[in-house]
């Protein structure tokens, strides 16, 4: 399997990812609480950009309505944590299975009935806005109040309930997002992996071939959806409080997406320098504005959405594949 | 629950509808002709909305004089987007053109969030609260001026691509891309055009808009998704379904309002949009594609 994973990638690629991995590894010994607390971003947002990824970049499904399975694998979890004392790892699996059937339900609806392009990515906006609206009125999770998890002091780690510091969080998601990454490397170098990218390109063509499209779409979507999910359960336990409001919006949707839009759609790496980019910008651009005494809402939005401009027009395909070329690291397979 | 208060409510959930119509109206114009989803529509709105609500502020301006200045307005950012931005993006894959306009609505939004900050705004003209007796029913005078100049606006573009020559090449373009570009009709000035005239009908909606709800920048992204909403239940490209789809939502809102909760009301639309999509995908008035 290893052999699997790593055929046709130049050494120079493993050496520098080594390095990054390094460099991640030892980065929270040598930074401050901020920076780390940025670092916990950048991850978060590459795993979930990596989920979604396996459903548009693999097999060519446009999801704008991601936030849903976050915030189903968020309340989930959370829930089960506070009214039945259900921990995280185990909260985690019934947070996936439910994430993973109500995709298989769009999935399903969407794929037996013939929607495709712009309207599937409408009916997933649809079913975003009618969970969210539905969660606000959803009193077991405390509807539009929002939900709170118990916080407890940062002195003490208790890694099996998700309860302790940044740091332990930090750990904890960097193992998941570099076990994403291998997860998907071995999904593209698969059958699966060929048989999305004949659906992703020309989808009467792959079923011509005798490839049955519904599955392997389904198939993609219930692993986006419940990838997705676990970001929701990190989510919930890092930051203790949950609002459908926040956490399924149309606005944390586009968020998740725009990553892996700027670093790269269908790229294994895009994701992973999408979230760098962008989340260092957006807090560079932060703390510039903090300096200049220049406090406006709104601001760090417009600049994400020059950039999704600028990309989208100049840089269609995202900034990595030109990178990659640049680093000579393009995949000899 | 007495039956004038039901029947009141239903009527003014039709006449606010006919004007959620009119702004769904610009979103299937432009989709019928240009092919492409115009994912920053409701924040488009929102920029007239807050057009209307300066004019009225700084120069005391009716919304429903200003809305003429407004579309005018609208119409030339409209022809501005299609010709700069969108018309690059014509033969790009849809995904492509939905983040292109999601990023341009997200511009929007946040845009009109820094100048204007986040607080509810409105206009409030004199016959504001002026209301007209009909029968036991007790309807309110601007959301029966706001209707009737709803169904005047679509009579009127109906009109425009019936009889027009400029109507008929828009119509051409729509029907065969190919043909059009062959007899020599400008496609690309055609779909400059056509997008304008979607963003005119949206700004004039927009202008009315701040006579039946309290403006905040985040209405926008609301809106867009209303608007789809509407456009797809009565079919995208077709100009009476987007009013009756107008109509249905307002009328299903109204109810919702009255039996449920106010706030739940977003649900039951985008519960019908779900239904539509799977039962009848092309639309209540829509022909297959």
């Amino acid at each position: 399997m290893i052999a699997r994973l790593l055929h046709g990638v130049p050494k120079r690629a493993l050496i520098l990812l080594g390095l990054l991995l390094a460099f991640l590894l030892v980065a929270p010994l040598f930074v401050g609480n901020y920076i780390l607390s940025v670092l916990i971003l950048v991850l978060y947002f590459a795993y979930t950009g990596q989920a979604w990824n396996v459903m548009m970049g693999f097999a060519g499904q446009l999801s704008l309505g991601h936030s849903l399975y976050v915030g189903l694998g968020a309340y989930t979890a959370a829930a089960l944590y506070v009214h039945f004392g259900i921990g995280p790892w185990a909260g985690v699996w019934i947070a996936i299975i439910i994430s993973m059937a109500a995709g298989l339900v769009i999935g399903f609806l969407a794929f037996r009935f013939g929607i495709g392009g712009v309207y599937f990515a409408l009916l997933t906006i649809a079913f975003a806005e009618f969970t969210r609206v539905g969660f606000d009125h959803f009193m077991w999770v405390n509807g539009s109040g929002g939900f709170f998890l118990p916080v407890t002091q940062y002195s003490v780690n208790d890694p099996l309930n998700l309860r302790g510091s940044p740091m332990m969080f930090y750990y904890i998601l960097l193992t998941i997002t570099v076990l994403a990454f291998i997860f998907c490397r071995w999904l593209l170098t698969g059958r699966i992996g060929y048989y999305w990218l004949a659906i992703r390109e020309e989808p009467e063509a792959a079923q011509t071939l005798g490839i049955n499209i519904f599955r392997y779409k389904m198939i993609a979507v219930a692993i986006s959806s419940g990838m997705t999910a676990l970001s929701g359960v990190f989510f919930a336990f890092y930051y203790n409080n949950l609002f459908p409001e926040q956490i399924f919006s149309m606005n944390r949707s586009i968020e998740l997406i725009l990553g892996p839009i700027i670093g790269g759609v269908g790229s294994l790496f895009g994701p992973i320098l999408g979230a760098f980019v962008l989340t260092a910008l957006a807090e560079a651009l932060n703390d510039i504005m903090v300096a200049l005494g220049y406090e406006l809402p709104g601001v760090k939005l417009v600049f994400y959405g020059f950039c999704l401009l600028f990309v989208v027009m100049w840089l269609p395909n995202g900034i990595w594949p030109p990178l990659r070329k640049w680093l000579k690291l393009e995949d000899r397979s | 629950m007495p039956a004038e208060l039901i029947l009141t409510v239903a009527v003014q959930g039709i006449l606010t509808g006919l004007v959620y119509g009119l702004m769904a109206l610009g979103l299937s114009v432009i989709f019928g002709v240009v092919r492409v989803v115009n994912f920053a529509h409701g924040e488009m709105m929102t920029i007239a909305s807050y057009a209307a609500i300066v004019a009225f502020g700084a120069w005391n301006i009716d919304p429903l004089v200003s809305m003429i200045p407004i579309a005018v307005l609208l119409f030339a950012m409209g022809y501005a987007m299609q010709a700069a931005l969108i018309n690059p993006f014509i033969n790009r894959p849809e995904h492509s053109q939905f983040i292109l306009l999601a990023a341009v609505a997200i511009i929007m939004v946040n845009g009109l969030l820094m100048i204007f900050g986040p607080d509810a705004r409105n206009v409030l003209v004199d016959y504001a609260l002026d209301s007209i007796e009909v029968g036991p029913l007790l309807i309110d005078k601007v959301r029966v001026i706001t209707a009737v100049l709803a169904l005047a606006i679509t009579a009127g573009l109906f009109a425009f691509f019936k009889l027009s020559r400029i109507g008929k090449a828009i119509r051409a373009c729509a029907d065969n891309h190919m043909g059009a570009l062959v007899v020599g009709l400008n496609v690309k000035r055609l779909y400059a055009l056509t997008f304008g005239i979607g963003s005119a009908i949206v700004g004039a909606a927009g202008a009315m808009m701040t006579l039946l709800i309290d403006t905040t920048p985040n209405v926008g992204p609301v809106f867009t998704l209303q608007a789809f909403v509407i456009v797809i239940i009565g079919g995208l490209g077709s100009m009476p379904g987007a009013l009756l789809g107008g109509v249905l939502i307002g009328l299903t809102e109204a109810m919702a309002g009255l039996f449920f909760a106010p706030s739940a009301k977003t649900m039951f639309g985008v519960a019908i949009l779900i239904l539509v999509l799977l039962f009848r995908p092309q639309g209540l008035l829509g022909r297959k594609a």
